[in-house]
C-alpha cells in the first residue's frame, strides 16, 4: 500500500432498504476518505443516513436485506466484496465501533472483564490469563479506577461515563486502525462528554488510529475533527476541513445548522434562526435538490435540477452540492454573518 | 398584593426517596437525597434556568413545585399561597395555574388519542369549554397559536414529527392559560434544526401570555439563550444562583466553572484551550460527601470544605455561590473559560 493511499475510501456508496411502504434511500451515493490517523466528522440530523453508512462499513447492514452498491476500500481492499467470514476477522480487529448507548451495547449478564477478554480472544491466539491481563491493561488505559476490581463488575454497576469508557476499551482491544464512533457522547453529561472526547484524542495520538465520528453536535466535531462531511437526506451536501466549514460554509443547510444553535459567546438576545420545516422522508424525497423545500434561497428550477457535489473554485478540498453560484453563496454567507440578510 | 412578590417561593425544599430492604416487611435502610435543601424564588414573568448533570435533582425539584411529588420537608409558596400540603379541590385549582412540558414528545402524548382530545383534555378535566363546538374552536385556536395546522385536529401523534409533537405538548400546557410553565429538557430529544423552532416558540409564548418559565436543561448554551436567572445544581443542592450575565461572565463556584469549561465550542479556529476536566463521576446521592458536596472532585478543595457546609452567599460579582474558596478571574481563565462578553 502506498503511503498517500487513504486508510478508508468510500466510493459512491448506496444503501437502500426495500420496505412495504417503498424503497428507503438511506444512503444515496456518498464518497469520502479518511487518512491514516485522521479524524472525519460526519454531521447530520436523524435520518440523514450517517449511521447507516458506517454500519455498512462494518458490514452490519447486510443481514437486513439492504441493497448495497459502490465500494468501501479499506487499505485498498473492498469490504463489500468480503465474505461474512472475512468481515468477522476485520470487525473488532482492524475496524472497531462504539455506539451511542453504552448500556444497551454491553451485555448485562456478563462481567466487564469477560466481555473484554472475549474481544481479545476472538482475534488473538493468547491464553485466557493473558487476555485477562490485557483486559486490566485496557481498563487502565481508558482511565477506569482500580481495574483489577472493575473487571469483576457488571455493566449496571458502572456509571454512564464508565460504561462508555469500557466500550472504548473493548473497541481498542486489538489496536484498531480505524475507530467508528457513532454519537459516542450524546447520552452523556457535558463534563463526562469532555472527558470522553479528551480520551479519544489521547488514544488517537498514542495509537495512531483514524476516527470517524458521527454526531449531530457541531461543537463536538469542531473540537475533534480534521475534516467534516455534512449529510442531508442520504447525501453529503458539503465537505471541507473543519476550519473552512465553520469559517466559510457554502451550503444553505450548513448555514442553517450554524445559525440555529445557541452559543456561549456572542450576544444573548440574538434570535435563533431555525431551519423551517422538517427533514424529508427517505422514501419520497423531494425532487431536484433535496433541500429545496426548506431552503430560503431556492429558485423555481431547483425543484428540477439535482446538484452534484462539486469543488468550490479556489478552495482545494472544499466540495459542495448547491445550485447557487459560488459568488452568490459567498456573498450570502458574509451577509448572514454580518446579520444583514433576511432569514 | 405587590407585583414584586415572587410567583414561586421555595424554602428549604427536601426530598428523600427511601431505600428499602425486604419484600413483606420493608425496612428503610437509607435514602436517596434527591433534593436536599433547595431555596429559590421565581419572579413573575421571568425565566429561571436550572442546570446540572444527570441526577442532580433538577427534575425532582420541578416535580415538587408542581406537587407531582410530596416533599419530605420545606415549603412551597405559589402566588402567595402555601401549597406544600394542599389536597383535593384547592390543589386542583392551583394545578390549573401551572403546567409542564416534558422532554420526550414521543412518550408524553397518548398514542391512542387524537391531537384534538389531547389538547382538549385540560378543558375536560377542569370542566371548561363544555360544548362540543366551543371546545373544538378553543383547541383549534391553541393549535394555530403554537404553529400547528388546525385542520390536523383529528390526527394522531404518530402522524407528527418530533418538533410538531413538542408543539402539541406546548398547546396542551397553554390550554388553561397558566401563570407558570415548567419546561423539563424540552428540546434535548429534538434534532438541532428543530430545537431552535421550539425555543423560539417558547419565547414567543412567554412574551404573548406573560408566562413565568422554569426552564430545566443540561445544555448550558440553551440555558444561556433562554433564561434571565440561572441556578446551578449539584447533588440535590443549589451551588450557584444568579442573573444570566453575571453567571456566564464570571461564575464563582468551581463546579459552574467546570461545567462551562466542558462545553464544546463550535469554532475550530478558536485558540486551543487548556481545559481542566473534572475527574471521576458524580458521587451517589444516597451517600453524598460531607459538608461541601463538591469537595471530592473540586480542584480547590481544602480541609475546611469537608468539615464546614458552605452557605449560598453573595461573592461580590453578582451571583450567590456556596463555596469557601470561590474562583478568581485568573483561575477561570486557566480553566479555559472565555468570558461571555
Amino acid at each position: 500500500m502506498s503511503t498517500d493511499e487513504p486508510l478508508l475510501r468510500v466510493e459512491d456508496l448506496r444503501v437502500e432498504f426495500p420496505t412495504d411502504d417503498g424503497v428507503v434511500h438511506a444512503v444515496d451515493g456518498i464518497s469520502y476518505e479518511v487518512a491514516q490517523g485522521g479524524t472525519l466528522g460526519i454531521v447530520g440530523e436523524s435520518g440523514s443516513g450517517k449511521t447507516v453508512s458506517s454500519l455498512t462499513t462494518m458490514g452490519l447492514t447486510r443481514a437486513q436485506g439492504a441493497r448495497i452498491s459502490g465500494r468501501i476500500l479499506f487499505e485498498g481492499r473492498d469490504l463489500l466484496e468480503c465474505s461474512e467470514h472475512e468481515m468477522r476477522a476485520i470487525r473488532g480487529n482492524d475496524i472497531a465501533m462504539i455506539f451511542q448507548d453504552p448500556l444497551s451495547s454491553l451485555h448485562p449478564f456478563f462481567r466487564i472483564g469477560s466481555q473484554l477478554t472475549e474481544a481479545v480472544l476472538t482475534h488473538r491466539s493468547v491464553s485466557r490469563a493473558q487476555a485477562q491481563a490485557r483486559a486490566i491493561e485496557l481498563l487502565e488505559l481508558v482511565g477506569i479506577p482500580d481495574p483489577p476490581r472493575a473487571v469483576h463488575e457488571y455493566p449496571h454497576e458502572f456509571s454512564g461515563g464508565m460504561r462508555q469508557r469500557a466500550m472504548i476499551a473493548m473497541a481498542l482491544a486489538n489496536d484498531p486502525k480505524l475507530l467508528i464512533a457513532d454519537e459516542p457522547t450524546t447520552a452523556l453529561d457535558v463534563t463526562v462528554q469532555a472527558q470522553i472526547l479528551a480520551l479519544l484524542e489521547r488514544m488517537q495520538r498514542e495509537l495512531q488510529m483514524a476516527i470517524v465520528i458521527i454526531t449531530h453536535d457541531l461543537g463536538v466535531v469542531a473540537e475533534i475533527a480534521d475534516d467534516i462531511a455534512v449529510m442531508y437526506a442520504g447525501r453529503i451536501v458539503e465537505t471541507a476541513s473543519a476550519r473552512t466549514l465553520f469559517a466559510q460554509p457554502q451550503h444553505p443547510y450548513a448555514w442553517g445548522l450554524l445559525r440555529s444553535i445557541p452559543t456561549l459567546s456572542g450576544p444573548r438576545e440574538a434570535e435563533l434562526v431555525p431551519i423551517p420545516g422538517t427533514p424529508p422522508s427517505l422514501i419520497n424525497r423531494p425532487s431536484g435538490c433535496h433541500f429545496h423545500p426548506r431552503c430560503a434561497w431556492s429558485q423555481p428550477d431547483h425543484a428540477r435540477i439535482d446538484p452534484a457535489l462539486e469543488d468550490v473554485p479556489g478552495e482545494p478540498g472544499h466540495r459542495v452540492a448547491c445550485l447557487l453560484s459560488v459568488q452568490e453563496r459567498r456573498r450570502t454567507w458574509s451577509e448572514l454573518k454580518a446579520g444583514q440578510a433576511p432569514p | 398584593m405587590s407585583s414584586a412578590q415572587p410567583l414561586v417561593e421555595v424554602r428549604g425544599l427536601v426530598k428523600h426517596f427511601p431505600i428499602t430492604r425486604g419484600i413483606v416487611i420493608q425496612r428503610k435502610v437509607g435514602a436517596v437525597k434527591a433534593v436536599d435543601g433547595v431555596s429559590l424564588e421565581v419572579m413573575r414573568g421571568e425565566t429561571l434556568g436550572i442546570v446540572g448533570e444527570t441526577g442532580c435533582g433538577k427534575s425532582t425539584t420541578a416535580r415538587l413545585i408542581m406537587r407531582l411529588l410530596d416533599s419530605t420537608d420545606g415549603q412551597i409558596h405559589f402566588d402567595g399561597q402555601d401549597i406544600t400540603r394542599l389536597k383535593g379541590a384547592p390543589l386542583k385549582a392551583v394545578r390549573r395555574e401551572m403546567q409542564m412540558i416534558f422532554q420526550d414528545p414521543y412518550s408524553s402524548l397518548n398514542p391512542r388519542k387524537t391531537v384534538g382530545s389531547i389538547v382538549g383534555e385540560p378543558f375536560a378535566i377542569h370542566g371548561l369549554e363544555q360544548g362540543k363546538v366551543e371546545r373544538r374552536r378553543a383547541v383549534q385556536e391553541l393549535m394555530e397559536t403554537v404553529g400547528l395546522n388546525p385542520e390536523h385536529y383529528n390526527r394522531y401523534p404518530h402522524e407528527f414529527s418530533g418538533g410538531q409533537r413538542q408543539r402539541i405538548g406546548v398547546a396542551r400546557a397553554l390550554a388553561l392559560k397558566p401563570k407558570l410553565l415548567i419546561a423539563d429538557e424540552p428540546v434535548s430529544a429534538l434534532d438541532v434544526s428543530i430545537q431552535a423552532q421550539v425555543l423560539n416558540l417558547l419565547r414567543d409564548m412567554q412574551r404573548r401570555f406573560g408566562l413565568t418559565l422554569i426552564f430545566i436543561a443540561h445544555d448550558l448554551s440553551v440555558v444561556r439563550h433562554m433564561c434571565d436567572r440561572v441556578a446551578v445544581m449539584y447533588l440535590g443542592q443549589i451551588v450557584e444562583l444568579g442573573p444570566n450575565e453575571a453567571l456566564y461572565d464570571f461564575p464563582r463556584h468551581p463546579y459552574s466553572g467546570a461545567l462551562l469549561s466542558a462545553v464544546p465550542v463550535a469554532d475550530p479556529s478558536a485558540p486551543a484551550r487548556e481545559r481542566r476536566l473534572l475527574s471521576g463521576d458524580v458521587p451517589s446521592p444516597a451517600n453524598p460527601p460531607s459538608a461541601c458536596r463538591f469537595h471530592t472532585r473540586c480542584p480547590k478543595a481544602q480541609e475546611r470544605c469537608s468539615q464546614v457546609d458552605p452557605v449560598l452567599e453573595d461573592k461580590g460579582s453578582g451571583t450567590l455561590a456556596a463555596c469557601h474558596y470561590p474562583l478568581s478571574r485568573e483561575e477561570l481563565e486557566a480553566m479555559g473559560v472565555r468570558s461571555a462578553r
